[in-house]
């Protein structure tokens, strides 16, 4: 069913000629929204949540930024299919294991989807390449907007956006971020910023989310708190700690280049070695080489353009999408080998690594 | 230890003791081993009081509350403290003493202060208006209040061509 959303090249995460920026990977934002009137998804029987879905399909389907986008019904796509959106980041877990009445839409470029019948009856997401939080923003809020013409939704001028759970209350809004952070890693400062940031009601997770382990050094890093400020007030003071993470980020990699120059470059060079001729590998392993590639890329001993290669690599070196690009039902062991396969073949075109072209600063 | 706390989410005896501050203020969970383990406490990636607190019931500080049912789907008290979750809108209103101070400690503050969806709020109170003026047009009638009943349907009618206009404009 999601052959053409897998197989298409220019999908915002994994397209080729994108051009993928240092540190942050990627933007995201949803919004949590509800009916007037009928049950949270949880409380809902069948019956009511299919009446949402109606609904709301009909209006989500004629909205201009969905133009030529996909509905799934959950019920209808294979665990497999699940979790290679999971792996995307186009639908949740939660998602998957809605009940009878839930679905998904998602727009041409996968930018956007809107989940029915999840925690919420609508979750609405987009995302870019990038750290884009005003534009993201700009993107979502119209198309709320712009549903909000059609959809009742459910609001108190008290408590704002009436939500599920009250962790999403008021604006509904959830912004993260997804960041690439070796240098803090490396040098064993990440536990005291998720302490440090955790203060200022912002959460780090690992890539994917809750409970997910920090592999290839690549963490989301989102708002807690959704009441009582604004859409506006919540992005900058996330945007500022976020600048802040940044140009710690970057400090890091200077010192450590400063410090250990020959170990980060052995690193670097092993990994790139690894990559290229690897036949058997894990997942986490091959995250954790492809941070190394991103690494150098930003310390410019490859091309800017390799940046988004290793993006989509770390997306297509997922469980879920070695073992669906390889078309059939296969153990763990032969996905590790369909993934070098995969990594190797690509590896073909990546050019070697200009040792000479370091960057030592910025 | 002088007593022995129990776990906040079993009743068993807490072994597990967190103390997080977000925003300056300071949350305290107390658990026992499995309730940590289960809730991920003992990972240390990503994890957050506040999540665990929005996941988990919220523990009555009192057993002798009232207890309140949804009008509208409902939802018990019960239900709430189980699932820390409402049941549809209109559980805010009805549920508002328990969530309150729950607000209080999980955001910035707890009056919303962002976006306002004003086309669809004013279509919703155009809607509540015109349910009225219908109501009203039908017991005028009932009372044969001729003269009042008249001037009903002008109202009626007024709203509804603004919003065929309105329609049009789209």
């Amino acid at each position: 069913m999601i052959e053409s959303l897998i197989n298409d090249d220019r999908a915002e995460l994994t397209q080729k000629a994108k051009k993928a920026a240092p540190v942050v990977l990627s933007t995201r934002i949803r919004l949590a929204r509800n009916l007037v009137g009928p049950p949270f998804p949880e409380r809902a029987d069948v019956v009511q949540r299919r009446d949402v879905l109606t609904r709301c399909a009909g209006q989500i389907s004629a909205l201009p930024q969905m133009n030529k986008g996909t509905f799934f019904d959950i019920a209808d796509l294979s665990t497999l299919e699940k979790q290679v959106l999971v792996e995307r980041h186009l639908i949740s877990r939660e998602l998957c294991d809605g009940e009878e009445g839930t679905g998904v839409y998602i727009n041409k470029g996968q930018t956007c989807s809107v989940m029915i019948n999840e925690e919420d009856h609508l979750r609405i997401q987009f995302l870019k390449t990038g750290f884009n939080l005003k534009s993201v923003w700009k993107l979502i809020d119209a198309f709320d907007s712009e549903l909000e013409k059609t959809i009742d939704v459910a609001f108190s001028s008290e408590f704002g956006y009436l939500t599920a759970c009250p962790t999403n209350l008021g604006t509904g809004l959830r912004a993260s971020v997804m960041m690439h952070l070796p240098g803090l890693v490396v040098s064993g400062q990440m536990e005291r910023v998720i302490r440090a940031v955790s203060q200022l009601g912002i959460t780090v997770r690992g890539l994917f989310g809750e409970g997910s382990d920090a592999s290839g050094h690549i963490f989301q890093i989102s708002n807690q708190q959704t009441l009582g400020e604004s859409e506006m007030e919540i992005l900058e003071r996330l945007g500022n700690v976020l600048k802040t993470i940044i140009e710690h980020e970057l400090n890091a990699r200077y010192k450590y280049l400063e410090e250990s120059r020959e170990k980060l470059l052995d690193q670097i060079g092993r990994a790139y070695g690894v990559l290229k001729n690897t036949h058997v590998i894990a997942s986490d392993e091959a995250l954790n080489l492809l941070s190394f590639i991103r690494l150098a890329v930003d310390f410019g001993m490859l091309p800017e353009a390799t940046r988004a290669d290793v993006d989509r690599f770390v997306i297509e070196s997922q469980p879920g999408h070695v073992q669906y690009a390889a078309k059939e039902d296969i153990e763990p062991d032969a996905r590790d080998i369909a993934r070098a396969d995969r990594l190797r073949e690509e590896f073909t075109n990546i050019p070697t690594l200009a040792f000479d072209k370091l960057k030592d600063s910025e | 230890m002088a007593e022995n706390l129990k776990c906040s989410i079993c009743d068993q005896e807490a072994t597990v003791h967190l103390t997080q501050i977000v925003n300056n203020k300071i949350h305290k969970v107390d658990l026992c081993e499995s309730c940590a383990q289960e809730k991920g406490v003992t990972d240390p990636e990503g994890f957050s009081l506040a999540d665990l607190m929005s996941k988990t019931p919220f523990v009555a500080t009192s057993g002798d509350d009232d207890q309140a049912v949804c009008p509208s789907c409902g939802q018990e008290t019960v239900d709430f403290r189980r699932t820390g979750r409402l049941g549809c809108s209109d559980c805010y209103e009805v549920f508002k003493p328990l969530v309150f101070p729950v607000l209080e400690d999980m955001h910035a503050g707890t009056t919303h202060k962002g976006k306002i969806p004003i086309i669809a709020l004013s279509r919703q109170s155009s809607k509540m208006q015109l349910k009225d003026l219908q109501e009203a047009l039908a017991s005028a009638v009932a009372e044969e209040a001729y003269e009042e009943a008249a001037r009903f349907r002008d109202q009626i009618k007024t709203i509804q061509q603004a919003e065929e206009l309105e329609l049009a404009a789209k």
